[in-house]
């Protein structure tokens, strides 16, 4: 009787403890949301009360404003642009990498491998100056180029691709060689079919990452080139400031990353998990 | 004989097999040769001259110039601290509620997959976007945080507006956006832990807290050091949070290393002085890095 009481008590407090945080968490996006439908007068009047949390006196009219101005969407657009490449090509590049360090045999493979790990601590901000240096000899600024390549090859991803390949049993590819196929041939037609997952992975991993860059389209895009983050931050920063397109835009640009979470969830959030045991 | 021709053959084989990992491995050698191994070789090369973004073919070497200029320049101190500041704080913090996010929603429950969803949103959500909704949220005449305490009887705060509270506003922000990330690592690290060593602890009469700290917490230790050590590097980065809500101040409070970085190599066009920058900048990242590590990660 004791014990079935004190784990009610539990459960009570558990509960308690979790609806009070999924508020904390959610209010803010929520509130992203409801403004977003709100004309903009109402979005700060509400804010004294609950009211800020119901979608009073709803309408599409920001969402119309900013599809009509075009500029996010156009942004939009140039992000799924690059980022589609971007990964595309990492996921040829990387993979290939990760299945030459499992898989085959050759000199400094060892070596080759501690570097890649090594290598992934050192963080973009510490060479942009050089890379942009780069990029403008390149003469590629202002350009999707310089938006994609620098980032198709990545160190994580590799990683990531190897420690998949290597759990690949020897023998299916042993039997293949024996068949005469060749490293290329027993790669996409033996490891690609059973390696979903892990492509699932680094494209959901990266796709987030590369959705929300900043630092670097900054420096290398111009108004042609521009990415969804710096339009967010155009609308927001450059008279006239209007609040009510402003969220109808936060809330549009989230909407490919909530799409891609959907579909992906499952393999985001096995990559987080794997880089944390793993790593 | 037939054992020789296995034998070569099979030599011929790991031959070929060489030389096509060559051909694997290639693309992405290349990539990270051009774009990450010779920029920072580059970046060190570029701490010891002059050089300015407008005259490139001006540039001289000068040495450890840079780095005396640096050491003797009030406001990269003031950034450093305020980077450690937010590094120091932000990592057990947000360590602590990922983990007891992570054991909230780890027990089979009704309505746990709906509050891991909840923890974890903020995290798909970029981090401009998060930035500008939280500069409403801020905002010191008409937004949610001083609504909240004004019908709590208590005075308007001013946030992102004042020098003292500013940064710490950035901060809670960040950790909300990024708790739910260590917070699914602390759950892959939960179900790591053997069921058996809690069924064990429960015959021997351990009640919850005990369990959680002889039991838990030692299984978890690996995770926690990975996390430690992650979090430690991205907050180092702190970039986009000061850029978008504060634009480093008010004065300078919020201003942080990356930040004076890219003020100083782009704004001001002095790629050499802010190389210099960077490369001590790198040598924090990888020094905090290893030493959390040595610290924290078990030795066998």
């Amino acid at each position: 009787m004791g014990l079935k009481r004190s784990r009610i008590l539990e459960k009570i407090i558990r509960y308690t403890f979790n609806i009070i945080l999924a508020v904390i968490f959610l209010a803010p996006l929520v509130w992203m949301v409801v403004s977003s439908v709100k004309p903009e007068i109402n979005i700060f009047a509400d804010m004294t009360s609950v009211k800020a949390f119901l979608p009073i006196d709803g309408s599409f009219d920001n969402y119309r404003t900013i599809l009509e101005k075009g500029e996010i969407v156009r942004t939009m657009w140039n992000s799924i642009y690059y980022v589609s490449i971007t990964i595309f090509v990492g996921l040829i590049v990387n993979s290939m990498c990760g299945f030459a360090l499992a898989k085959l045999q050759f000199r400094g493979r060892d070596f080759l491998f501690s570097m890649i790990v090594a290598l992934i601590i050192i963080p973009l901000e510490s060479i942009i100056l050089p890379l942009y240096f780069m990029i403008f000899k390149f003469k590629m600024l202002n350009t999707f180029f310089a938006l994609i390549a620098p980032f198709t090859a990545n160190c994580f991803s590799i990683f990531l691709f190897r420690q998949f390949f290597v759990d690949i049993p020897d023998s299916l590819l042993e039997a293949a060689y024996i068949d005469g196929a060749s490293p290329l041939r027993a790669f996409f037609k033996i490891v690609l079919p059973l390696s979903f997952p892990v492509y699932a992975t680094v494209l959901i991993l990266q796709f987030i990452e590369h959705w929300g860059d900043f630092l670097w389209p900054v420096l290398v895009t111009d108004d042609k080139t521009k990415t969804v983050q710096l339009g967010l931050q155009t609308l927001f920063t450059a008279p006239p400031v209007h609040y009510g397109p402003i969220f109808a835009a936060l809330t549009l640009s989230t909407l490919p990353v909530v799409v891609m979470f959907i579909f992906f969830q499952k393999y985001y959030v096995q990559g987080i998990a794997q880089s944390g045991i793993k790593g | 004989m037939g054992k020789t021709v296995m034998k070569k053959g099979k030599s011929d084989f790991s031959k070929r097999q060489r030389r096509m990992a060559y051909v694997f491995i290639a693309p992405a050698m290349f990539l990270l040769l051009l774009f990450l191994i010779i920029p920072a070789f580059m970046a060190l090369g570029f701490s010891f001259t002059d050089f300015y973004v407008l005259t490139p073919d001006k540039m001289e070497i000068v040495g450890i110039d840079n780095y005396i200029t640096l050491v003797s320049d009030e406001l990269f101190w003031k950034c450093l601290k305020n980077t450690f500041y937010f590094t120091v704080v932000i990592v057990p913090v947000e360590a602590v509620i990922a983990l007891g996010l992570a054991v909230l929603v780890n027990k089979k429950s009704f309505g746990r997959t709906f509050f891991r969803t909840a923890y974890f949103a903020p995290v798909i959500s970029s981090l401009t976007v998060v930035s500008i909704l939280w500069v409403c949220l801020y905002n010191p005449n008409d937004g949610l945080f001083n609504a909240i305490l004004n019908t709590l009887g208590l005075p308007s705060q001013r946030f992102l507006r004042s020098a003292d509270q500013a940064m710490n506003s950035i901060l809670l922000m960040s950790i909300w956006q990024g708790v739910g990330y260590q917070m699914i690592i602390f759950i892959a690290g939960l179900n790591g832990i053997s069921q058996e060593l809690y069924e064990a602890a429960a015959i021997d009469g351990a009640n919850s807290v005990k369990k959680f700290f002889y039991i838990t917490l030692p299984g978890l230790r690996n995770v926690i050091s990975f996390i430690v050590v992650y979090v430690t590097i991205q907050a180092f980065k702190v970039f986009t949070q000061p850029y978008i809500m504060t634009f480093g101040g008010p004065q300078n409070s919020t201003r942080t290393l990356v930040y004076y970085i890219y003020q100083q190599g782009f704004q001001y066009k002095k790629a050499g002085y802010a190389s210099a920058m960077a490369v001590v900048f790198f040598l924090i990242v990888v020094f905090a890095s290893m030493i959390l590590k040595r610290l924290l990660i078990e030795r066998d």
